[in-house]
């Protein structure tokens, strides 16, 4: 949760507890900070840690002579093995358990423990995609209010489920365009994209087969509308936008903007990864906005995991319902529910352009998602964003004597403060920073990200930060800062006090190590 | 409300540093129009933790869960029994948590946990390397395919009868976007797969050859057969495992010729959870790795020289290379993967292939048993733990019947293929460790009862 010691604490500077102490150990462990070889280093073949009856010469077998003789190579651990190996690898993760997590664009919010019971009722957890309609109606009535909530939230005409993460969803969004424009008869080629936005932007609109154009930034950190409106034209099948955008800032033409590719024919995307900003404050849909995906794992809180896995629901305007994926959950007059599949599509929902993955979505992302919503309720979840902003404008009001913030001077930033490296002394850069800020036992910002702010840093504290641990965060970043700005050539040599110093990324490249292979020559890695 | 740390005191004395009146005046870019002035109108307001858990638990219980029922589902979902260790420590805060590993000075735990992953993925499917996991099978297979156009500058691809049909769907779905041409034709209810018939369809257009091994009905197609004609040709092989539990049993995918092998790796660690989150595997050989989708982990060094690791060649990827990245995806299924990575490090070696041997010493008593069921027909020859009946009456009605019953039976074809009405009579049978000889015999007499 949040940090315990209310009363702020004094923060410890690197200077102060190097791990330069001259003390060496035999283990290569440091107290609590404990190494761990890798399972092939301690495993064996015939070590196991679950107990199975054991296979019989004489069993039957059908396998067609394709039986597996030779060695698979894969190391077994017998169970107390097992949790203390990975209870030592967590130990050297940094997580929101552990403190703030200030990812901008990622929504690094407290992962609700109710939302991991919910999930796990047998009920869901234990419960087959192809299991008769009838016996799995409460999951089907998950999806359906999970539904009804996120198109209450969204002002928008239907949503489809199943996509599977944010680019997934972005990718549904843009083939319910492409299919909706071919339907019409007008297949155009270009999508717009802002030079802020997300890298999966311009990556989904090109995997979907459109050629893609960058859309100017003004000074003010926002979409440019009237380069935009010059761009828009019989061949542009629509933009992607991402409001509030990767600037933390709200898109304030946003109508204007919807209104003019509407006008010249074309479809509005919004990339809904900052929807945790505006959620019960804002629809989407009175905006003009025809496809948004919505990460739950961002706004509605389903755990992250070190990577995933997300869920990416997309919601639809009118113009673009007919076109979504299946299946689809459809409440019968008698409140049956009914799954909408290849089967009898025909008959509710032809136009589908057609099944983005195998069965139903992120199930389990559902119920946690709905959880959470049930929790906050319409009016909790307007508290959600007021408190994201506030939090996020407080981080930075509180920084931008030392940090260059540079579209501070426009008014509020949403739920994303931005700063830049203007202000850094010659040599020091905002990875120094950033690693210099691990030191400090925070997880660093979003870092040169978005590219339209040189040497980016992009803070996003979320709602779930009490003030005395923004007070904390704070301090630190601005002691950090001032060695920046003072050009501290220590910097450059952070993090100091991690489980590890700077990592090479380079050398990984260059001769990539993806698997473990053994040693060769008596020559044991390092441990 | 119990997730939200600030008080009304700290926002007034926030709002104060920030120099505004209130919440509400931060949002002054928002056009009014579009600025709602309270909660929405018509929705729930927040509720306590008792009251959230039970209305969950009231939609749970109408559900009928695997664990309450005889059950045999297979499909490209498995269900197997996950040790309790497994579920105790992907709960662990710093893995559930924890982002994407981008600052891998704190994140060696993911980073190392991913690094054993993709090795044993490796070595499961007889791969040189393998991703850090993807969205789910289904999604993996398709990423095979664009792999493949990438590789070999050719757009058909020729899908085996085999393939499940959701994964046909969905590369279909794709390929409507791409220009990419399919070529499929679902599969007849055959005691073995025709391999000739697949391998004469093979030509110098074709960029890459998709099997499923098992495939849908259970069958044990001949790779190395088809991996030889599809070389011949300059095309590469993509085999689809979606039980990979097989693989304690059977020979790999590699082994036998495969270029890229992908998998759903949900049946070790992740559990049946209504269709997801589930685990995209995806394997091939060393000379392909740069044009490989997802994210990899590396090992290298840290400034003093330990070792460490770190998410690799992103240079493939989207948030660097934007629209001519490798692939849109961003996410990937972390924490599925650390499921499956926990369960298969406690099972091993041993412990897998003592878990396969069970899987198929049951499938064979269960095959054996059913097909002694009057109006019932094993269909197979070969098969791992999964395998296909032929009744001599709509399948999919015996299944609903027999669920009305608590017995959840299988999955019918005419779920799988509805427009196949010479498939109406197929059930595919699952039957894993988690069935027991009564959960077989129930099914026998089930069957016998609804055929009757």
């Amino acid at each position: 949760m949040n940090a315990p010691n209310r009363s702020g604490s004094k923060p410890v500077t690197p200077e102060a507890s190097t791990n330069e102490t001259g003390v060496q150990t035999v283990s290569g462990n440091r107290g609590l900070m404990l190494e761990e070889r890798l399972i092939f280093e301690i495993g064996t073949g015939e070590t196991t840690g679950v107990d199975l009856p054991q296979p019989s010469p004489e069993a039957p077998n059908r396998l067609g002579g394709l039986d597996r003789s030779a060695a698979i190579g894969l190391p077994g651990l017998s169970e107390p093995e097992t949790v203390r190996h990975y209870t030592r690898l967590s130990r050297q993760n940094y997580a929101i358990d552990c403190g703030i997590f200030p990812l901008g664009s990622c929504t690094m919010k407290h992962n609700p423990r109710l939302n991991e019971k919910v999930a796990r009722l047998h009920g869901f957890a234990d419960l087959h995609p192809l299991q008769p309609e009838a016996r799995v109606q409460g999951a089907l009535a998950v999806i359906d209010e999970l539904a009804e909530w996120l198109l209450a939230l969204t002002g928008m005409q239907a949503v489809a489920m199943s996509p599977k993460a944010g680019a997934h969803g972005e990718l549904c969004g843009i083939l319910c365009i492409r299919a909706a424009l071919e339907a019409r008869g007008d297949p155009r080629a270009v999508i717009l994209v802002p030079e802020s936005a997300h890298g999966t932007n311009p990556a989904t609109a090109a995997f979907a087969g459109y050629q893609v154009e960058g859309i100017p930034a003004t000074a003010e950190g926002r979409v440019d509308l009237a380069a935009l409106t010059a761009r828009l034209g019989p061949d542009v099948a629509g933009v992607m936008i991402t409001n509030p955008n990767t600037c933390g800032l709200f898109e304030p033409d946003m109508i204007a903007i919807s209104d003019a590719v509407h006008a010249a024919g074309g479809l509005v995307y919004c990339d809904g990864a900052n929807f945790n900003a505006i959620v019960g404050r804002v629809r989407p849909g009175d905006l003009g906005i025809d496809a948004m995906h919505i990460n739950l794992h961002k706004t509605f809180s389903t755990p992250h995991g070190g990577g995933g896995p997300g869920s990416g629901p997309v919601v639809l305007s009118e113009a673009l319902a007919p076109f979504a994926p299946l299946p689809f959950v459809s409440r019968q007059p008698d409140g049956h529910l009914h799954l909408i599949e290849e089967e009898n599509a025909g008959e509710e929902h032809g136009q589908a352009f057609g099944r983005m993955s195998a069965f139903h979505g992120q199930m389990g992302m559902f119920t946690r998602a709905l959880a959470y919503i049930l929790s906050h309720g319409a009016d909790g979840l307007r508290q959600v964003s007021g408190d994201a902003v506030l939090n996020a404008n407080y981080v930075l009001r509180s920084l931008e004597d030392v940090l260059d913030a540079p579209f501070a001077h426009s008014g509020p930033c949403m739920h994303e403060a931005l700063f830049g490296d203007a202000g850094f002394a010659e040599g020091i850069a905002t990875l120094d920073v950033a690693k210099a800020l691990i030191d400090e036992g925070f997880h660093p910002m979003t870092m040169y990200f978005p590219l339209v702010v040189h040497g980016a840093m992009l803070i996003e504290p979320t709602e779930c930060e009490s003030r005395a641990s923004l007070d904390q965060f704070i301090a630190s970043l601005r002691a950090v800062a001032e060695r920046a700005n003072a050009g501290d050539p220590l910097l450059t040599q952070a993090p100091l006090l991690a489980p590890r110093r700077r990592v090479d990324e380079t050398a990984a490249a260059r001769k990539p190590r993806l698997v473990w292979t053994e040693p060769t020559g008596g020559d044991t890695a390092a441990a | 409300m119990r997730y939200l740390p600030l008080t009304d005191p700290d926002r007034t004395a926030m709002l104060e540093v920030i120099g505004a009146s209130s919440i509400d005046a931060l949002f002054a870019d928002v056009p009014e129009a579009a600025r709602l002035t309270g909660p929405i109108e018509g929705l729930p307001v927040h509720a306590g933790e008792a009251a959230v858990e039970r209305h969950m638990a009231r939609l749970a219980a109408r559900n009928l869960s695997a664990a309450e029922a005889p059950f045999f589902l297979g499909a490209g979902a498995y269900r197997h029994h996950i040790p309790a260790s497994v579920d105790h420590l992907i709960q662990r805060g710093e893995f559930l948590t924890a982002y994407t590993p981008y600052q891998p000075e704190i994140a060696q735990g993911t980073l190392q946990m991913l690094f054993e992953f993709q090795t044993q993925v490796a070595r499961l499917f007889g791969c040189d390397v393998a991703n850090a996991s993807m969205y789910d099978g289904s999604t993996a297979a398709w990423e095979a395919v664009v792999m493949a156009r990438r590789i070999t500058k050719r757009s058909r691809v020729l899908l085996a009868d085999g393939l499940h049909p959701h994964y046909v769907s969905t590369m279909a779905t794709m390929a409507r976007f791409t220009g990419d041409a399919i070529v499929y034709a679902p599969p007849k209810l055959a005691a073995s797969c025709d391999e000739d018939a697949l391998v004469v369809r093979i030509d110098e257009d074709t960029s890459c050859v998709v099997v499923q091994y098992p495939d849908i009905l259970g069958r044990l197609p001949d790779l190395e057969a088809i991996a030889e004609a599809a070389h011949q040709s300059g095309a590469l092989l993509i085999a689809v495992v979606t039980e990979p539990v097989s693989l304690g049993a059977i020979r790999s995918p590699g082994e036998l010729g495969a270029d890229v092998v992908v998998g759903e790796g949900q049946a070790l660690g992740v559990g049946l959870q209504f269709g997801g989150p589930y685990l995209g595997l995806f394997a091939t050989r060393e000379k392909f790795v740069r044009q490989m989708p997802g994210r990899l982990t590396g090992e290298t060094v840290d400034a003093e020289g330990k070792r460490s690791f770190v998410l690799t060649l992103s240079t493939r990827e989207q948030h660097i290379r934007r629209e001519r990245a490798t692939s849109n995806i961003c996410t990937n299924s972390g924490l599925c993967a650390l499921a499956f990575s926990v369960h298969l490090t406690l099972l091993g070696e041993k412990g897998l292939r003592a878990l396969a041997a069970e899987n198929h010493r049951l499938a064979c008593l269960a095959a054996d048993r059913l097909g002694k069921v009057p109006g019932v027909e094993l269909v197979n020859t070969s098969f791992f733990n999964e395998f296909a009946l032929r009744l001599n009456g709509d399948a999919r009605k015996a299944v609903r019947a027999l669920a009305d019953r608590g017995l959840l039976a299988g999955v019918s074809l005419g779920r799988l293929y509805p427009d196949q009405p010479e498939l109406g009579g197929g059930l595919l049978v699952a039957v894993t460790e988690t069935a027991d000889e009564e959960d077989i015999d129930s099914l026998a007499a089930g069957l016998e009862d609804v055929l009757a």
